[in-house]
């Protein structure tokens, strides 16, 4: 039980990560790979301030910020320079790769003992509940102050999403959906359409980096090669929320790419639990999300054959 | 009031694929009237519409808007004045979003798009309002996104939006070209209701001849990147599809000839 609670955690710090792809791939169409360099960024940042005995609520905000301008210039890349989004993110992500180990000043860099946000909530735990007390969930003991992270992640990300989802349905909001979904008409409507790019991009990996701090603070360490496959991994959580939830609206979208992130991350511990090798991990993700981009068109091949056989 | 003075736009300058589609165009179009453009294809509408919205700069000319000069103004910022209709009924709406969200952002246009709500239960009666006058059932279905309407109902619904808020001027490229004859008419008929209700300055494209003789108060004709006719009070009224033919043609017959003697022949006996 207790790995099944882990990977909840992990699958809600990793929600993180989903809605800046979320707002990156299908908010503004655009296959957003800085991603796999603003995570690190985020953990990296995290690591050293908290390290250097910085709050970690603050370290979690200068890591935001920071993302948010790797995806700026991302942004900037793609609409001043008119370079393709994937060559823009690519150019970002390896500049971030330099970036990171300098924050870091070495590739791995561990945070024994640092008062982080995991750590807090432990405490607050203990003086609630008393140290390591267990309940019964299910049937099955677990340690309380896991609970405890889980609520709390819960209730912060849940939070997140209803503020994601308040802001893409405000004017602001509404334009930058279009901007993805038309270009052409909403600047026939007199927005400019590049500055929603910049300011789109630069939010979703401000997600994506905040995401990387909580990563880093849960695992002890933060490590350059964190990233690696972060996109897809944000991709595949946010497909399997489509096909849980449905893209009927902004609201269930948001609340499909969290709940795919914790599906898919429990998903992925079963299978290493029934004895998968954890070095395939990564084949399995991008096989399992090429998988998903083509299945919708092969069902309407399928549809329409069959169509046209009605008709014969 | 729109002045174009003596625009001028090459494509692919210096290459073998140069392409002079402006070719010094001026023209005035005083407030509220509405202005049919007829030409050949290749002739120069298109790009005189986009060079008016800013789609890419001009390489010679002043464009005045209201007696401003917008000839420098980028694309998104002339759009706060213009509404545009293209030929594809897919260019003016958002397909995934629903028609309330669509004709909301219509709304904003040339306004500061902050953190206010994008719709809201009392914007809902303002925009079933707005769609009744089409007649297509559209009050009802403000949530559907539009990707699922038909063409006709997107064109007219394009057309609702870009004649939101009274721009200073409409733009329409042949927006009932691509769709069937039936829905063609339809969306015809809607032009000219709104046009004439708010009293619209508009610039129209048109492949119809029919369209051309019985819509508008002036008919301009391109030719070669230019303005090869230009009929406009009494004259226009009188036009007839018959007329406009015998103009076509005797621009064909101008082409048949070299470009130099043309000129001079034009300029000696007409
Ligand atoms: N963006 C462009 N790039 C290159 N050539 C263009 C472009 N737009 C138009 N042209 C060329 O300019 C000429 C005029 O085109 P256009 O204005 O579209 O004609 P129409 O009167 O049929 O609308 C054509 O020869 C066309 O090929
Ligand atoms: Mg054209």
């Amino acid at each position: 039980m207790s790995i099944l609670i882990t990977s909840m955690i992990f699958g809600l710090i990793l929600s993180f990560l989903a809605l800046g792809v979320f707002i990156s791939f299908r908010v503004f169409d655009f296959p957003d790979i800085t991603v796999e360099g603003s995570f690190t960024t985020g953990a990296a940042l995290a690591a050293l301030l908290i390290v250097s005995g910085c709050d970690p609520m603050l370290s979690c905000l200068v890591s935001f910020a920071a993302g948010m301008v790797s995806g700026a210039l991302t942004g900037l890349i793609h609409t001043r320079f008119r370079i393709n989004p994937l060559l823009s993110g690519i150019l970002v992500m390896t500049a971030l790769y330099s970036v990171n180990l300098h924050v870091m000043g070495r590739s791995n860099l561990p945070m024994p003992g640092a008062v982080t946000l995991f750590s807090g909530l432990e405490k607050i735990s203990q003086q609630l509940f008393g140290q390591g007390s267990k309940v019964l969930l299910l049937g099955w003991s677990v340690d309380i102050k896991d609970v405890v992270i889980l609520v709390t992640l819960l209730v912060a990300v849940s939070l997140t999403g209803f503020v994601l989802r308040w802001f893409l349905r405000t004017n602001l909001g509404t334009a930058m959906r279009a901007t993805g979904d038309n270009d052409q008409m909403i600047r026939a409507l007199g927005v400019n359409t590049k500055w929603m790019i910049v300011f789109g991009i630069a939010l979703a990996n401000g997600f994506v980096a905040l995401s990387g701090a909580l990563m880093a603070q849960f695992q002890g360490f933060a490590d350059v090669q964190m990233g690696i496959g972060m996109m897809v991994w944000g991709l595949a959580s946010v497909i399997i929320g489509e096909v849980v939830v449905g893209r009927t609206s902004v609201g269930y979208v948001i609340f499909g790419a969290v709940l795919g992130s914790v599906l898919f991350r429990l998903l992925v511990a079963i299978a290493l639990r029934l004895g998968m090798n954890p070095n395939d991990l990564k084949i399995i993700t991008a096989a399992f999300v090429f998988i998903a981009l083509i299945l919708p068109g092969l069902m309407k091949r399928r549809k329409s054959l069959w169509g046209r056989k009605k008709y014969a | 009031m729109l002045e174009l003075y003596n625009i001028k736009k090459t494509f692919h300058s210096g290459t073998v694929h140069e392409v002079r589609a402006l070719n010094g165009v001026s023209l005035t179009l005083e407030k509220g009237s509405f202005v049919c453009v007829l030409g050949s294809n290749g002739s120069g509408k298109s790009t005189l519409l986009n060079a008016i919205a800013g789609t890419f700069p001009v390489d010679e000319g002043t464009i005045r808007l209201d007696g401003t000069d917008i000839t420098a103004w980028p694309e998104h910022k002339r759009a706060r004045h213009m509404g545009r209709v293209f030929q594809n009924p897919l260019s003016g709406t958002a397909p995934n979003m629903t028609i309330s969200e669509n004709i909301s952002l219509a709304l904003r246009r040339g306004k500061p798009r902050g953190l206010g709500p994008g719709i809201s239960h009392g914007k809902k009666e303002e925009y079933r309002q707005m769609v009744r006058p089409l007649n297509m059932d559209l009050e009802e279905r403000l949530d559907n996104p539009i990707g699922k309407l038909s063409g006709g109902q997107r064109q007219a619904l394009t057309l609702l939006i870009a004649s939101a808020l009274q721009p200073k001027l409409l733009l329409l490229d042949e927006h009932t070209a691509a769709l069937d004859p039936k829905t063609a008419a339809r969306v015809t008929e809607i032009t000219q209701m709104i046009i004439t209700r708010d009293s619209l300055t508009t610039l129209m494209v048109t492949h119809s001849m029919h369209q051309a003789v019985h819509m508008g108060d002036r008919l301009i004709m391109m030719h070669q990147g230019r303005v090869a006719y230009d009929f406009k009070g009494e004259d226009k009224k009188r036009l007839k599809v018959n007329d406009l033919l015998a103009l076509f043609d005797d621009l064909r017959r101008k082409d048949a000839i070299d470009p130099g003697v043309a000129a001079l022949l034009s300029n000696n006996y007409v």
